[in-house]
């Protein structure tokens, strides 16, 4: 398994949040849409030229830009068959 | 009077559930942070009145954001008053999202009671929720609602006697532990087909899809607008006005078809008839530009608006134009103030409240001041410019666009500090609530008359003393030389400038006399929309940005005006 972020991910992809690399500002953020580590996120898309992804986690879709995407780390089991 | 405080989370029908319960319909939208402020209402049960309280949506009551920090501070003052009570509204499917928040109050010990919301749309997502266990769990009462077709609304009215301040135990740092266990023990989730919404809205956030289905949206909206507000105009108001005009001519007649009453109330008539548009007169012109001219596309506008926040497009909107939006120092949800500036520019300036920082709400009350025309103005340059074919219209709006764009890049390169990232959640597809949404379209149709009316009457008023003490001939020959000189217009043009600060579609009007040409009309048009906002935008921008800050955008409002205008005039000369 592979710790990739989330704009690294694939569209449709699945993984596990296993870390944020943030303060706590941004952890309390992000928890309070449910995207805390532990939890299981899919990507639904990103937009061009690093702008915002969209990502389901539970049922609830949230964008967020690329920058807070790239410090959200997943596990994922798609990318080692790739 | 005790309070009750409606709590949840964005998007969970919170103002739904708070019209039901009083009977006041709200504004209730489907975007995050519509309800910056709050709504309050009253309701009756037995024989006590309580106050209802319709509290800023917020996910946590560790405050991110300005109307979270609201929502805390309403909490705060109620859970000090004996007696009050918190209706936590729980979205029923995204139950451990919205638990945090219920566990959070559950710590604050005041009585709580959660109404979830949204039930009826657990079916068809394959949730299946043990409401009697989570009651036991939770040890407060748990009523499962659907707030738009009103199902067990009554229940939770009958079960708000029953409101415990619950000593719910749990160790702060296992918060989400805590929510996961009871998940666990209430909930099951099965598998589920995506539904067609689900699929379209996922299709409108990928760029391949989204950018076709937004273009798509926009040219439907554009076309919708031009459907309804013609439509209007040309089956209603203008056989009113007819009829109206034939009245005014009697009138008229009674009046002596001149003098000074009769110019203030019928106004000058134009080849011994009434002009609506150029006589000026507060019967003719003061009525006819407010209803049958702008009414019509302020009505298509906000029809087309609000069906567009209900459904939940917006933020999605948002997203796909978040990149543009950073070109200009802001991000994608700021697209949303400036789409209801289109509408009017006073409820567009409140909405710049959403955007986080203090650089944003200035960048973006400057762009929307300056370069995006409120429908009441748009409406008379159609009217006006139109006439003559669309070459004029794509100059003006064509202009006013690469103004927003040049000076948003300016602003976002010269202002310290950078935009902050977007981070919301994607509401699903909804259905709007037609009810809500008639409610909401008559509150900014009236919004709109009781803002315009008042105004257009006393700018023709104004307009007519100015001329009658030859004020503006004086003030005409002072600004000579920037009209006539900068920006190529006759100096009577001047009147339109000093009534734009009290009504821009009146000061639109006053151009129609003045004989310009095409390309004067479009310069007329660009800077009547640029030099500066309206009195009622001007008042809500002192207050949200601070008197400092609106000199600031003032100055750059006056200065890109005259420059955009001198150069248009010099370009099309």
């Amino acid at each position: 398994m592979e710790r990739i972020d989330l704009t690294q991910m694939r569209e449709g992809e699945e993984g596990i949040v296993v870390d944020i690399y943030g303060g706590h500002g941004l952890l309390r953020k992000l928890e309070s849409l449910g995207l805390r580590v532990g939890v299981s996120a899919k990507k639904i898309s990103a937009q061009f030229m690093r702008g915002p992804v969209t990502i389901r986690v539970g049922n609830t879709e949230v964008a967020l830009g690329f920058g807070m995407a790239r410090k959200v780390i997943v596990e994922c089991k798609g990318v080692a068959n790739e | 009077m005790n309070k009750i405080l409606l709590m949840g989370n964005p998007n969970v029908g919170k103002s739904v559930v708070f019209s039901r319960l009083t009977g006041v319909h709200v504004i209730a939208s489907n975007y995050p942070g519509t309800t910056v402020e709050f709504t309050k209402g009253y309701m009756r049960l037995g024989e006590e009145k309580f106050e209802i309280i319709d509290v800023p949506g917020t996910y946590t009551l560790e405050p991110t954001s300005r109307a979270e920090e609201v929502a805390m501070e309403m909490l705060t003052e109620a859970i000090k008053e004996e007696g009050d009570l918190v209706v936590n509204i729980v979205d029923a499917t995204n139950l451990e999202r919205n638990l945090n928040l219920t566990l959070q109050l559950l710590k604050k010990g005041i009585p709580v009671v959660v109404c979830l919301n949204l039930y009826d749309e657990t079916k068809h997502t394959g949730i299946e929720i043990d409401v009697k266990r989570l009651e036991e769990i939770l040890g407060i009462p748990v009523v499962p609602t659907c707030a738009i077709t009103g199902e067990g609304i009554r229940r939770l009215i009958s079960r708000l006697k029953d409101a415990r301040a619950n000593t719910y135990q749990y160790e702060e740092e296992e918060r989400w532990h805590e929510i996961g266990r009871i998940v666990e023990k209430v909930q099951k989730v099965t598998h589920r087909h995506h539904t067609f919404l689900e699929r379209l809205g996922d299709a409108s956030i990928r760029p391949l899809t989204g950018v076709p289905i937004a273009v798509g949206i926009m040219y439907l909206t554009f076309k919708l607008i031009r459907f309804v507000g013609e439509g209007l105009i040309g089956y209603v108001f203008e056989p009113i006005f007819d009829l109206w005009a034939n009245l005014m001519m009697k009138g008229s007649s009674l009046l002596g078809s001149s003098g000074f009453v009769h110019n203030i109330l019928i106004g000058k008539l134009v080849d011994g008839e009434i002009d609506f548009v150029e006589s000026m007169g507060l019967l003719t012109t003061g009525l006819f530009v407010p209803f049958a001219m702008v009414l019509p596309y302020v009505f298509a506008f906000y029809l087309v608006l609000s069906f567009l926040e209900d459904s939940g497009y917006l933020p999605r909107l948002g997203i796909l134009i978040d990149n543009l939006m950073h070109k200009v120092g802001l991000h994608g949800l700021a697209i949303i103030p400036m789409l209801l500036g289109l509408g009017c520019n006073v409820p567009g300036a409140l909405a710049t409240r959403v955007l986080e920082t203090r650089r944003e709400r200035f960048i973006g009350a400057t762009l929307m001041a300056i370069a995006v025309p409120c429908m009441a103005q748009i409406a008379m340059i159609v009217g006006l410019v139109g006439k003559a074919g669309a070459r004029g219209l794509w100059l003006v709006f064509g202009t006013l666009f690469i103004v927003w764009i040049a000076i948003g890049i300016l602003l976002n390169l010269i202002l310290k500090g950078e935009s902050p990232e977007i981070f919301v959640e994607i509401p699903p597809y909804r259905l709007p609530y037609f009810g809500a949404l008639l409610k909401k379209l008559w509150m900014r149709t009236l919004g709109f008359l009781k803002e315009a009316v008042p105004y257009v009457l006393l700018g023709v008023l104004i307009v007519n003393i100015l001329y009658a003490l030859h004020i503006i001939e004086f003030i005409g020959k002072l600004a000579a030389p920037v009209v006539r000189g900068i920006l190529g217009l006759p100096k009577e043009a001047v009147s339109a400038l000093i009534i734009g600060f009290l009504r821009k579609d009146v000061a639109v009007g006053m151009l129609s006399p003045l004989g310009l040409s095409m390309n004067q009309l479009v310069v007329a048009s660009v800077v009547l929309a640029m030099y500066f906002p309206c009195v009622a935008t001007f008042a809500i921008l002192v207050k949200e940005l601070g008197v400092k800050d609106m000199l600031k955008s003032a100055v750059i409002m006056v200065a890109s005006a005259i420059l955009v205008g001198g150069i248009l005039n010099s370009i099309l000369k």
